[in-house]
């Protein structure tokens, strides 16, 4: 090729800690047999694709798209929440202008979704689906009502603990994350594969917001506080100096 | 109970749950992936995502594929996202925005209008083929899974391109390149199987 050697790149995203990602195949998560990769992940030099992403900022989202509780006919029900918290990276730096989307099963615990068949009450004043952008702090903030828990077929008697599905982009292709936010003390927790599949219990308690009472609005929300930490730069150079010095 | 939660493999024991143990968390410790679970059409499912750049740009196709799991049935609650760069040589295109999400439809299908990125800056001042980065979730995804689509008539680019030359085996390079078609290309994944697509860690 006789395009000129590229500028060289940042070294890339140092990986979570062992133990803070599920194993793909993960038996307990019985939806993981058919689907989980059997040969083992390549490992990737980032290159520019990886090492950039889309920054997606208020542009995406419109006044209201975080108040999740207002419906075409009025309010949602349910127990009114406040869920807020900070986006920050491995290092404790700030993750501003980041979007993030959530979406979530109603207070009966049943998704506004024509897959989601169980008996459980639909809602015609809530969708479940919001988005936001955090600050220039990394800091975001969504009004909702709370998840119920529901059942499902994983194994007998299986119940989902009240969750909140969340997506969010950072700053890089590499920082991408979809994960899901819980609530504290949740008794069904014991009997879940897909939190349960977290190897580390300091990284599955990540996922567990804490009750905050100074985020709860007098006579009208409690608070529930949750931050999210994406994957930090790493510090050394991903590959050894060539011959000519380049990394 | 909910129907895409329905058993596909035997009762599991149920001695294999671990039951989780909280316990307080590290400062600065990251927060894990899970399932993006089988209702994703919810927040992720913005028909116009699927356009990188507007139908009728210039030098525009689309790359049309399928998710399918170990069984070779379609996977029809996942959703495929690309990130890439604009063309290498030309301006820009208007509207370009680089990234498509598109989620896939009951028989697993999936549908992406784009532009072929030029070379791409890769690890160690070297050139990477054209190619899009591809982050695919799904139910039964405790995380995405991360995978790379290069094109069949970069025969040239992509048969010394640092990863899919290098680090690939050549049995499955196979696997990362998309074929042509009438309207662009076409490219599969296989999350698991005799042919299973090639996925990274990054
Ligand atoms: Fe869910």
């Amino acid at each position: 090729m006789t395009t000129p050697e590229p500028a060289g790149l940042p070294a890339g995203y140092a990986l979570p800690a062992p133990g803070t990602n599920a194993p793909l195949a993960s038996p307990a998560y019985r939806s993981t047999g058919g689907r989980a990769p059997s040969r083992p992940l390549v490992p990737l030099p980032p290159g520019l694709h990886e090492l950039t992403g889309p920054l997606f900022g208020a542009g995406r989202v419109r006044p209201g798209d975080d108040d999740l509780t207002r419906g075409p006919g009025g309010e949602a029900v349910g127990q009114r929440i406040v869920v807020a918290g900070r986006v920050t990276d491995a290092d404790g730096r700030p993750v501003p202008d980041t979007l993030i989307e959530i979406w979530q099963a109603n207070a009966s615990g049943r998704y506004c979704h024509e897959r989601d068949r169980w008996p459980g009450a639909l809602d015609p004043n809530f969708t479940g689906a919001g988005r936001t952008v955090t600050d220039a702090e990394g800091c975001y903030r969504f009004l909702t009502v709370k998840p119920g828990a529901y059942p499902w077929g994983n194994h007998t008697n299986a119940w989902r603990p009240a969750h909140i599905h969340v997506s969010l982009f950072g700053r890089s292709f590499s920082q991408r994350l979809v994960t899901q936010m819980y609530f504290p003390d949740d008794p069904l927790f014991f009997q879940d594969p897909i939190l349960g599949a977290i190897p580390d219990p300091a990284a599955r308690q990540r996922l567990v917001s804490a009750y905050d009472h100074g985020l709860t609005e007098a006579e009208w929300a409690l608070g529930f506080r949750w931050d999210i930490v994406l994957r930090g730069p790493l510090a050394v150079p991903f590959e050894p100096p060539g011959e000519d010095g380049h990394v | 109970m909910s129907d895409l939660e329905q058993p596909d493999h035997a009762q599991p024991d149920l001695a294999h749950h671990r039951p989780p143990v909280m316990t307080s968390g590290a400062a600065f410790g990251v927060s894990p992936s899970q399932t993006v679970g089988p209702f994703l059409h919810l927040a992720l499912a913005d028909p116009a995502e699927a356009l990188v750049v507007p139908v009728g740009t210039a030098g525009g196709f689309w790359v049309r594929g399928t998710v399918t799991d170990g069984n070779g049935d379609p996977v029809a609650d996942a959703v495929v996202e690309t990130w890439q760069t604009a063309t290498g040589d030309a301006d820009v295109p208007a509207g370009f925005v680089g990234f498509g999400r598109c989620p896939t439809d009951d028989e697993g299908r999936w549908a992406i209008h784009t532009v072929k990125p030029g070379p791409v800056p890769a690890a160690g001042r070297r050139w990477a083929a054209p190619h899009l980065a591809v982050s695919v979730f799904a139910r039964g995804l405790l995380d995405r899974v991360v995978t790379r689509i290069y094109f069949a008539d970069e025969a040239a680019a992509t048969a010394t391109d640092p990863v899919l030359a290098e680090l690939v085996e050549p049995a499955r390079r196979p696997t990362l390149v998309a074929t042509a078609t009438e309207d662009g290309y076409h490219f599969a994944v296989r999350l698991q199987g005799e042919d299973e697509t090639v996925f990274f860690a990054l």
